[in-house]
């Protein structure tokens, strides 16, 4: 399909394979990029996008494979290598100074001047005339800090381009963007490929790479699953080398239950940007209902909003206005503490930071939630209670471990996130959200984590479970909420859905005046 | 994709030696110390010797209790020392009944007696440690800032309310506290192993404790598990303040004295007691076990460094490397774990 290939492309990356303990992120891809091309680097959360563009840029050595440049081999052993030989990447989080000028910021180790002292006059004009280039109208002197985001990666470009870049990485530069940010963005890419240089653009926008690529590669599970000419395409075509036809859901369905009252309902949930928090994902009049013994899907790309309606909901995230009603009671939740008390239990996305306690035991981390269970005269710790309530937990959920005493942070992955559920379980839920429940486990200990939130419902709770891979979505949930930008994009029964359909409804453009 | 194996059995065999270490080397170095010191000056083995030791670990000591609760949640007390002089001078103005008679000596003094002067240094310990940990808590300011300032202002309202002066000569129950003996065993040794033991169970068997470890183990993870992170700071601040104040009763008991200069430079011996101990200044990680062990490490050392003549000056520089060689040794281990973990 790649009948045009150009017989020089400027950036050939050829057989790169990375592997880190546990997994293999990419199993010998490559990657073509021709001269003046602006390329699509395309595939789901974990496809081994984030690792390859590292290679590129010179974060992270590669097992194997070889780069080429101009033809040329490269060794790209660190950053600096990648500036010299003209490929700057930005990163989704900037890596400007906030209260440093744009000038500082564009030339920043590279000053014109003297060894010892900076040249002031030609530093802003040399700055003024890159930030004019692309169409940044602010002076040289302003600080990053009282810059809009956009702006900010105007000079993230300005300072690409002041390196000579032949090869701009982006990031998903668009998803922190309005629309009429986005068009002027494109316009700058236009204008760097009229330069003849090339671009790789990340985005989970389909639509964008429509409007703006060339070619595209589209990565799956660490292996390349397709590429070609964008025109020759269709976004149904990328969606399909994105998912997987050969991924279909290993799901045993649940038998179908008639579902109990409706236990969770939110209504209008609204969070906005604030001052403070520019960059913050806003949440706009998010409604939904989740019934007892039934589980709620969540579907959505990173940055949808997914994991802050679920810090809201549990109290540990303030938002500005909405109703959260728990069996058809209006219910103020101001911490998860409060929330805990109402029966509410959030299993979060990043285990090692937000769920465990690394430095302590297994059974410290089980109880932590539930010391009015093991407690005696009611201020000390029952030991022998603890160590029942521990073994009951490590035989219902298979948690394998050498014994209770252990560190956490010695079990594998599954392990560590079945001590997390236990540590819910053991509190008596009504209610009980996980953010991506299976991140980073084992696939035999994400079978058996999926069969216990099925357990789980089963026995009456109302699970709501947020993921990004919509093969589990589907494996476990009775009923899927698509997600975008804050907003929900719509919702339908897990057994009408499929994975094209998701996408589409994850990816569906936003009327943005509502 | 995965190819991994379950390999939750434990530690694999492989002796951790850095796990070791980190228990045992405290114990093993006091050990070595007291070696050396007894083969160097024979006359440190003698009981005269080593129960004057004894107590002068018990000052600090107590102070390295409350140090102990304060570092787990990865937080740092610099004012301890300030707040145990102005506590030292409540107190005595209480057991003299005000600040008239401030240099009379013995039985004849009228005042409010010693357990309202033990009561009265507490509750000004207590007040400090509340305030501080709500400037952590409700404004926000980071721990070593907060007690920074604390120092400065205890010390200042020491001075401020003594107008420099000591207050001195105590009545024989109040002395006592300080001077007193059961059977050949002094009283602030006593006080000290009682607070020890109080402390080791209010960690290790008792919910405050588990919550303790978890703020400094990790307080995202905590306040998502439901608990008071903002409650459990202040408690440990507190409770070093509790501390504060009864060593400062203890410690003018000792002197039949109280100044405003009392406790200057404490806060460095107690800190480097605790890390010395094990316990890691970026909280979660720690005993009380660690923390004995860890004072009396230090009392043996300056105890030995005074016989052998070394000067006060070097004693000085030789606390400040400790300190900083312990907590290399725990950044150190922290990244061992990092990457075994």
């Amino acid at each position: 399909m790649s009948s045009q290939t150009n017989p020089r492309p400027l950036l050939r990356m050829s057989a790169i394979a990375k592997s880190f303990p546990g997994v293999v992120a990419l199993g010998g891809v490559d990657l073509e990029v021709g001269r003046g091309e602006v390329h699509a680097l395309l595939g789901e959360n974990g496809a081994g996008k984030s690792t390859l563009l590292k290679i590129l840029a010179g974060a992270q050595a590669s097992d194997s494979g070889t780069i080429e440049l101009d033809g040329l081999p490269v060794v790209l052993a660190n950053p600096q290598d990648a500036h010299r030989q003209g490929i700057v990447t930005i990163y989704q989080e900037f890596t400007l100074a906030p209260n440093m000028s744009i000038a500082d910021n564009v030339f920043v180790g590279r000053e014109p001047g003297s060894r010892l002292l900076i040249n002031d006059r030609q530093l802003d004009e040399a700055t003024s005339q890159l930030t004019k280039s692309i169409g940044l109208e602010r002076g040289p002197r302003t600080l990053v800090r009282d810059l809009s985001v956009a702006e900010q990666q105007m000079v993230e470009i300005a300072r690409a381009l002041s390196m000579k870049s032949k090869l701009i990485v982006m990031d998903e530069p668009t998803s922190a963007l309005s629309l009429a940010e986005v068009d002027k963005l494109f316009e700058i890419v236009l204008g760097l490929k009229a330069q003849g240089i090339s671009t790789i653009f990340v985005t989970h926008r389909l639509e964008e790479v429509f409007r703006i690529c060339d070619r595209y590669t589209v990565l799956r599970d660490g292996q390349n699953a397709g590429a070609g000419a964008v025109a020759e395409t269709s976004v149904e075509g990328i969606i399909k080398l994105m998912v997987g036809r050969e991924l279909k859901a290993l799901s045993e369905r649940r038998a179908a239950t008639e579902f109990g009252p409706v236990m969770l309902e939110v209504r209008d949930i609204v969070r906005l940007r604030t001052v403070t928090s520019p960059q913050a994902i806003e949440l706009r009049n998010v409604s939904f209902n989740v019934r007892r013994g039934e589980v709620l899907g969540i579907a959505g790309l990173i940055g949808a909003g997914r994991t802050e309606m679920a810090r809201a909901i549990f109290g540990a995230d303030p938002f500005d206005s909405g109703h959260v009603l728990i069996d058809g009671v209006e219910t103020a939740i101001r911490s998860p503490q409060e929330a805990i008390v109402h029966g509410i239990g959030l299993v979060p996305e990043d285990r090692k930071q937000q769920a465990l306690f690394l430095s302590l035991a297994i059974k410290t981390n089980l109880t932590m939630a539930a010391h009015d269970r093991i407690s005696r005269w009611r201020y000390f710790i029952d030991s022998r209670t603890e160590a029942g309530l521990v073994d009951d937990y490590r035989q219902r959920l298979n948690i394998r471990m050498a014994h209770p005493d252990q560190l956490v942070a010695n079990l594998s992955g599954g392990n560590q996130q079945k001590v997390v559920l236990a540590r819910w379980l053991a509190l008596g839920p009504k209610i009980l959200i996980v953010d991506e429940p299976t991140r980073g486990i084992d696939v035999g200990a994400k079978v058996e984590v999926h069969n216990l939130l099925l357990e789980m419902a089963n026995s009456g709770i109302a699970v709501i479970a947020i993921s990004s891979e919509l093969p589990e979505i589907l494996t476990i949930a009775d009923r899927i909420l698509t997600m975008r930008e804050g907003r929900v994009t719509g919702e339908i029964l897990s057994a009408d859905a499929d994975q094209e359909k998701l996408m589409k409804m994850m990816t569906a453009p936003i009327d943005r005046a509502a | 994709m995965t190819n991994s194996t379950e390999s939750d059995t434990g530690s694999q065999g492989g002796w951790d030696f850095f796990g070791f270490a980190a228990k045992f080397a405290p114990l093993i170095f006091l050990f070595i110390l007291m070696a050396v010191f007894a083969i160097v000056e024979p006359r440190f083995l003698s009981s005269v010797n080593l129960f004057n030791i004894a107590r002068q670990v018990s000052v600090t000591g107590l102070l390295a209790i409350g140090m102990t609760f304060v570092i787990l949640t990865a937080g740092i007390d610099l004012s301890i020392g300030s707040l145990l002089a102005f506590a030292g001078l409540v107190a005595a103005a209480v057991a003299k009944g005000g600040l008239s008679d401030r240099f009379t000596v013995g039985d004849d003094a009228i005042g409010f007696g010693w357990p309202l002067a033990a009561l009265a240094a507490i509750g000004v310990g207590i007040a400090g440690g509340f305030i501080q940990g709500l400037a952590i808590t409700k404004l926000r300011v980071p721990p070593f800032v907060v007690t920074l300032g604390g120092m400065s202002v205890f010390r200042g309202a020491a001075l401020l309310f003594a107008a420099g002066g000591p207050i001195s000569g105590f009545d024989p129950g109040y002395a006592w506290w300080g001077q007193g003996k059961v059977g050949p065993v002094p009283v602030p040794v006593i006080v000290f192993l009682v607070c020890a033991i109080a402390a080791h169970i209010a960690l290790s068997y008792m919910r405050f404790g588990r919550r303790v470890y978890a703020v400094g183990g990790n307080p995202e993870a905590a306040r998502l598990s439901g608990l008071n992170v903002n409650r459990i700071i202040v408690s440990v601040y507190v409770i070093m303040g509790f501390f504060a104040g009864l060593c400062a009763f203890v410690l003018s008991a000792r002197l039949n004295s109280a100044e405003a200069v009392a406790g200057t430079g404490y806060e460095l011996t107690v800190i480097a007691s605790v890390v010395i101990g094990g316990t890691s200044l970026f909280g979660g990680i720690g005993t009380i076990f660690g923390t004995v062990v860890g004072s009396l490490l230090i009392g043996v050392l300056l105890n030995g460094l005074v016989i052998l003549n070394v000067s006060s000056y070097i004693q000085q520089i030789i606390i400040g490397v400790i300190i900083v060689l312990a907590v290399a040794f725990d950044t150190f281990a922290k990244s061992r774990r990092k990457r075994a973990g």
